[in-house]
């Protein structure tokens, strides 16, 4: 027969409903003490990464700098010529944009999807300049026979809208017709798939490299007593603590033809003087330096799994009468498997957004995506193109973070 | 490794193999640090050792390169001493103050972080240790807008937010492994003895994860100091750190005097590196005396 308990009042209330108050306020005190990084992360990284992810498909400036085009543009339905209204719309803005100072940045904008837009719109600034009434059409036409032509007003139309496709399709070398059909860019403006490709393979050679040279040295360290393998841990460590820069100098003067290691090859006998080999400024380089550069990040996890795998197990395998091959294929290989999870899919997300090296030791055919993602930030200026390479790159890259959370888990990263 | 005694002899060739391989990785690894340390004190203008140099003909060696990075050798240009004690001093400033802010805003975190009643616990550590995920090119190009837009871009305060933010993931990755250690009811002891929260936190927890916190600014601080591309994007000649001037220096022509810096890092980074190592010690010792 079960009894029902009185609950346990402790100054007029219920201890039950104190405890609750108590663990709510604990939590409180918790979310507080990470309130402060919390606004200061959300504030100087999330938020400006994603305001800018949001360039890829905001289009505002033809709508800013083109306000009565553009509305007449929404109008026309796009098949046929345009109406007078767009004409009309058309020089007006042009000539408010030209007195505004702004013509040449509606000109830029255009000429990313149209080539040869940039001086037909300049070129018009001067002969709409005097123009104050109709009929708009046969002006335009005059002054360039491109503005009687469909194509010219169907692809500012495109560019005229406030979210556009198109900085996504150029990312994966699409672009958009006349006619809204996604159609393949010419084939010597498909350069972006192939990059991608090629950074996925860069990653993947620099995953694989590190892990063939960096699993016998894990493996060493882990079985060696304390006394040697905290000096390896430290040999280990000392390039991971060294500014990359100075690594990426390093490799530059190693690798160069009139570098140290041609001279010792040439000194050595096995090159002749011309025969010097072209080790950087390529894709062997870029291989070169970021393996080294990157394999503590794969040596650090291996070893930490390693160590835990006990060697009493190897000696009862043998003892057992396998022989050491067999011993390591069935007994060592298959515990450290989550190391080289771990070491592995760490390597490959971080080398997938290497920009430095590649800069500097890359050369043209050593170059990753995030090298022409600053091109296109600093140089060329296209940064909604930009904004769409790096948005692909980043869910790319937060794809891996979340497999690495599955597999390895983030709070089990270690440093050091 | 020493063989055990039954070792045959495939065996014992596959070790010296094995042990002969692993050597080489090591050379890789090290090779890049060796090199550069002896041709800083090339006597020429090479970035080779000249025959000289390998009869260790005390001749081939000086320190002209030091001292042109002093100011006090005749270097020109950019290699003038000025502009990289300029950029020493902007450097300093710089990762200082970083990871000041990193530090404080990261052991604080961390601390919360560990609480076992902390809400939205693994969403919100995975967004705090984002930044050392996110290419940094995809980082510096949306700081760049957004600084660009509050008036920060081009200001020292611009740079020192933003390399603390990318240095607050080690803070509180190195802190809440330290934390892993910590008895709770240490808390609740120093509170039963009358202490406040705050009297708690500074006298109780904080001496015990200060090897935590230490290493954890040591990595900020090396993180910052390092930086390149957000300084490239956000910031001009008066916020000009070492590795920006090596950066120009590798990109256009390259200078003696960047390996004469580059040695002086690695001087630098080596002692880094014996301080954390020393911290990572002590905080085992700290912890597994406190399970004893």
């Amino acid at each position: 027969m079960a009894t029902v308990q009185q609950p346990i009042i402790i100054d007029g209330r219920p201890l039950k409903e104190q405890l609750a108050r108590a663990e709510r306020r604990k939590k409180y005190v918790a979310f507080a003490m990470v309130l402060p990084l919390l606004l200061f992360i959300l504030i100087t990284f999330a938020i400006p990464i994603g305001s800018m992810l949001f360039r890829s498909v905001d289009n505002p400036r033809m709508i800013t700098l083109a306000p009565q085009l553009t509305a007449e543009l929404s109008e026309w339905d796009g098949q046929d010529m345009p109406p007078e209204e767009v004409f009309e719309a058309a020089v007006k803005d042009f000539k408010l944009a030209a007195e505004a100072g702004t013509l040449g940045r509606i000109a830029t904008r255009v000429n990313y999807s149209m080539a040869g837009a940039r001086s037909l719109i300049v070129k018009s600034k001067r002969k709409f300049k005097n123009v104050t009434e109709g009929p708009y059409r046969e002006v335009m036409i005059k002054a360039d026979k491109r503005w009687g032509e469909l194509d010219t007003w169907k692809t500012l139309k495109k560019v005229s809208v406030p979210y556009t496709p198109v900085y996504f399709l150029n990312a994966i070398d699409r672009d958009l017709d006349g006619d809204g059909n996604i159609v393949k860019q010419p084939s010597e403006k498909r350069i972006y798939v192939k990059l991608f490709v090629r950074t996925l393979w860069i990653a993947l050679l620099v995953t694989v490299l590190t892990l063939i040279l960096g699993y016998p040295i894990a493996y060493l360290i882990s079985t060696q007593p304390p006394r040697i393998s905290n000096l390896l841990i430290i040999m280990v460590l000392l390039p991971f603590w060294t500014s990359l820069l100075v690594r990426t100098t390093s490799w530059i003067v190693l690798l160069q033809t009139q570098g140290v290691l041609n001279d010792l090859m040439v000194w050595m006998g096995v090159i002749s003087d011309d025969g010097r080999i072209q080790m950087i400024y390529n894709l062997q380089g870029t291989l070169i330096a970021m393996t080294q550069i990157l394999l503590p990040f794969m040596v650090l996890p291996m070893y930490s799994v390693m160590k835990t795998i006990p060697l009493s197990e190897l000696r009862a395998s043998q003892s057992l009468g396998a022989n050491p091959f067999i011993t390591f294929f069935r007994i060592f290989l298959p515990r450290s498997i989550p190391g080289i999870g771990a070491g592995g899919l760490l390597v490959f997300v971080v080398s997938v957004g290497y920009y430095i090296t590649p800069a500097l030791v890359g050369g043209a055919k050593g170059q990753m995506i995030s090298n022409q993602i600053a091109f296109h930030m600093k140089s060329s200026l296209n940064w909604g193109l930009a904004a769409a390479l790096g948005t692909i790159l980043l869910v790319g890259v937060l794809v891996l973070y979340w497999l690495y959370d599955k597999v390895v888990g983030i709070d089990k990263m270690k440093l050091g | 490794m020493s063989l055990p005694a039954y070792t045959g002899p495939v065996g014992r060739i596959w070790h010296a193999a094995f042990i002969a391989i692993c050597c080489l990785v090591f050379i890789f690894l090290m090779a890049p640090i060796l090199v550069i340390v002896p041709l800083s004190f090339n006597a020429e203008p090479y970035f080779t050792f000249t025959p000289a140099m390998l009869r260790l003909d005390p001749e081939a060696f000086s320190f002209r390169w030091y001292l042109d990075v002093l100011g006090i050798g005749e270097g020109t240009g950019a290699n003038r001493g000025y502009e990289w004690a300029f950029a020493a001093r902007n450097s300093l400033f710089i990762a200082f103050f970083a990871t000041l802010l990193a530090t404080a805003l990261g052991t604080l975190a961390a601390v919360g972080l560990s609480r076992t009643q902390m809400p939205f616990r693994k969403p919100i550590m995975a967004l705090l240790i984002s930044p050392l995920i996110v290419p940094i090119i995809i980082i510096a190009a949306g700081m760049f807008f957004f600084y660009s837009k509050v008036g920060l871009a081009y200001s020292h305060l611009g740079v020192i937010l933003a390399h603390a933010a990318i240095g607050t993931p080690y803070v509180v990755i190195t802190v809440t492994a330290t934390m892993v250690g910590f008895d709770e009811t240490l808390i609740r002891a120093s509170a039963s003895l009358g202490a406040k929260p705050l009297r708690t936190f500074f006298r109780v927890i904080m001496p015990l994860i200060t090897p935590g916190v230490i290493s954890g600014a040591l990595f900020a601080f090396i993180t910052s100091f390092d930086e390149v591309v957000l300084i490239y994007f956000l910031a001009d000649a008066e916020q000009k750190t070492i590795p920006i001037q090596m950066w120009s220096g590798l990109r256009q022509q390259i200078s003696p005097s960047i390996l004469a810096v580059a040695t002086l890092l690695i001087t630098f980074s080596v002692i880094l590196l014996v301080a954390v190592e020393l911290l990572r010690r002590r905080s085992e010792r700290l912890r597994t005396s406190a399970v004893t």
